[in-house]
């Protein structure tokens, strides 16, 4: 039996999915658009047998994620520019400690406190290179309400099956949009949960430096103990300042990402076969520019839509395959700077590119597109 | 009590540790140590998580588990671990600087928000890890890497500022008193809520040195001196301006703790739904 579809918010549909994916610790600080996540948190995992805090800030928020992350229990905070700016030093803990989160910042106008609450997607960049230091996570970006579910459920997975913090970050217009949905039954998504150990106590180690290794991660309280550290340290989590095991720790880092990019690196394609007119966009724009490549069809035009659904690391090799067919590259994006076309033109450096800026607040509309088609 | 050494819990391969000669680093981790044994304390039940700084260190001189996190942030951290496993002991280790200047906010919140945490601050009065700059304890005229001319600033009583915000136990012992500190550490451990044991120790490179007191002796001496139980603190006049501290238990109370008071929250929201408690 088909399940009932409902009329449900983008924001709502992520603090469902993360139920789904487990997820029984938020703590978070309110800001707009992203405060009812917190707001059905509180309402939900009471009941759940998980808590909901209001940390006293974010960065606070940020910290007490991965204290109970490590303490077992799946975590994930939410919140927009501002607040995704004071957590990036701890998102840094994150990644150095390859402790498992879900951090959601709806995209909203800066810079500073900025056009608030106006959509933007103009922390692309932010995404990435928010935090000081040589590291890398994950960054997905959904465009429906079913992607906002479906989306933060992958968001867990891919954390919990990697160790890295992985980030979900969707614009204002696609947090605060309402759509028909009916979220799937349980056990019809896959649901990872983090390896834990085996074998004897004392051999345990919280990391694992070969090439693309993940560690199991014992949480606190087991009979195993765990060593996590922000700072550089050793397969035992103790600190190790030796340049040989400091390179090894760096580039496992990286390299668990890199050597499982076919199971991180999702985008979709809409009428890609045989497009001359190629349009690249991600959250929001995607909308605007599959409404804009219709209404071009009609008129005879070949256009088609790739969607960049995992934004870091970047489908560099799916932007290249696309835009290799195409005569033309449009990339409509809410921001000044063109983060998303620096992206693509760095993937296909050959290509000739189209920009189709929107940076006042309105968000992009398929006429934007249209425009430059 | 009986007889302790705590070495069950202390990482032996790694020493010497880093800690330079006559630091109390070592005395209060020996004084942690030994309440861990005396509370019979298994390794995996205990987490300890600690802030940035030389105290912040200590985290590589423990077999127990560990999280070491961000500068004045430890608190945040340890916040989410005792409230996603109730069930463990939870430890936070900060110094002076780590513990109330940048992590001020998060101290006045756990306090007030009463978390089950027991937080063992060294204050030292300096920023020992990046080269003797004052902190939010340096009394004022104290000199320092930042403050040649004296400190212009005032110091905060950090236990005061505990207990006003709401913690249910605020004790102050100095590093000549490690006995003292096992047992406070044990009292913390031991009594819901927020506890907060502030240790008066000496950096015998920087703020001793910096201020006259040219030798870990010397420290000593002074801590002797000046740091007094309620008492003996309370028939010297001016005692504060004299730069006398309280030490002891200053503190006590058996408010609720947020767990508790979570786990009735959760019951009213239940019962509002119509469903069990
Ligand atoms: C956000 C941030 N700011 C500054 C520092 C640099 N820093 C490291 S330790 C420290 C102060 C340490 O002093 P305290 O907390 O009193 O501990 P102690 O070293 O005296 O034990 C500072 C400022 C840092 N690591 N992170």
């Amino acid at each position: 039996m088909a399940r009932k579809q409902e009329l449900i918010q983008g924001n709502h549909a992520i603090a469902l999915g993360a139920f789904y994916a487990g997820a029984r610790f938020y703590a978070g600080y309110p800001i707009t658009p992203s405060s009812e996540i917190a707001e059905v948190c509180a309402r939900e995992l009471p009941g759940l047998g998980g808590a909901f805090m209001q940390m006293e800030d974010e960065i606070a928020s940020m910290g007490a994620i991965i204290g109970a992350s490590l303490a077992g229990v799946k975590s994930f905070t939410a919140t927009s520019g501002p607040g995704f700016s004071l957590m990036q030093e701890n998102l840094g803990v994150a990644i150095m400690g390859e402790v498992p989160v879900v951090v959601v910042t709806v995209q909203r106008s800066g810079p500073s406190t900025g056009l608030a609450t106006k959509p933007a997607q103009a922390d692309l960049m932010q995404l990435r290179w928010g935090r000081h230091g040589d590291q890398s996570l994950v960054a997905l970006i959904p465009a429906t309400v079913a992607e906002c579910f479906e989306l933060t459920v992958k968001a867990f997975n891919l954390s919990e099956k990697y160790r890295a913090p992985v980030i979900v970050a969707p614009d204002e217009i696609v947090g605060h949009m309402r759509e028909n949905y009916a979220p799937p039954e349980p056990g019809q998504l896959e649901i990872v949960d983090r390896a834990q150990p085996h074998g004897l106590i004392e051999d345990y180690r919280p990391f694992n430096f070969e090439d693309g290794a993940v560690a199991p991660l014992a949480s606190f309280g087991s009979p195993y103990i765990s060593h996590i550290t922000s700072s550089m340290h050793g397969e035992d989590g103790y600190s190790d300042n030796s340049p040989d095991n400091a390179g090894r720790r760096i580039s496992q880092l990286h390299r668990k990402l890199e050597k499982n990019i076919d199971d991180i690196v999702m985008t979709r394609s809409f009428d890609l076969d045989g497009c001359d007119t190629l349009i690249v966009a991600v959250g929001s724009a995607v909308r605007a520019a599959r409404a804009a490549a219709k209404e071009a069809r009609q008129r005879g035009r070949q256009v088609g839509v790739l969607q960049v659904v995992t934004m870091w690391p970047f489908p560099e090799r799916e932007v290249r395959r696309a835009a290799s067919r195409a005569e033309t590259v449009i990339v409509p994006e809410m921001n000044y700077s063109g983060q998303l076309a620096g992206e693509v033109g760095r993937a296909a450096p050959g290509a000739r590119l189209i920009r189709a800026p929107s940076f006042d607040g309105r968000g992009l509309t398929p006429a934007d597109i249209t425009a430059v088609l | 009590m009986g007889h302790t050494n705590g070495l069950a819990y202390l990482r032996t391969d790694i020493l010497p540790n880093m800690w330079c000669p006559g630091c109390g680093n070592g005395i209060v981790l020996s004084a942690m140590l030994r309440a861990f044994e005396a509370l019979k304390l298994e390794h995996h039940e205990v987490v300890a998580v600690s802030g940035i700084g030389c105290w912040g260190k200590v985290d590589d001189y423990i077999t127990v588990n560990a999280l070491h996190a961000t500068h004045g942030r430890a608190l945040s951290f340890a916040t989410g671990v005792k409230a996603a496993n109730p069930r463990l002991r939870v430890l936070v280790l900060a110094g002076d600087g780590d513990g109330t200047t940048i992590g001020g906010n998060h101290l006045i919140h756990s306090a007030r928000r009463n978390m089950d945490l027991t937080m063992i601050m060294v204050d030292n009065f300096n920023y020992g890890m990046t080269g003797g700059q004052y902190s939010a304890t340096t009394p004022g005229g104290r000199v320092t890497s930042t403050t040649r001319g004296g400190n212009p600033e005032r110091a905060f009583d950090v236990c005061e500022l505990v207990r006003a915000a709401g913690g249910n136990y605020v004790a102050r012992q100095s590093i000549a008193e490690g006995a003292l500190i096992q047992k406070r550490i044990e009292e913390g451990l031991s009594r819901p809520g927020f506890s907060f044991i502030e240790v008066i120790s000496a950096c015998t490179t920087l703020y001793g040195p910096n201020n006259g007191l040219k030798t870990p002796v010397d420290m000593f001496r002074q801590f002797k001196e000046k740091c007094l139980p309620k008492e003996k603190y309370d028939r010297i006049e001016n005692a504060a301006a004299k730069g006398y501290l309280t030490t002891g238990v200053l503190h006590q109370a058996d408010a609720p703790d947020f767990l508790s008071q979570y786990e009735a929250m959760r019951g009213r929201l239940a019962a509002a739904k119509g469903g069990r408690a």
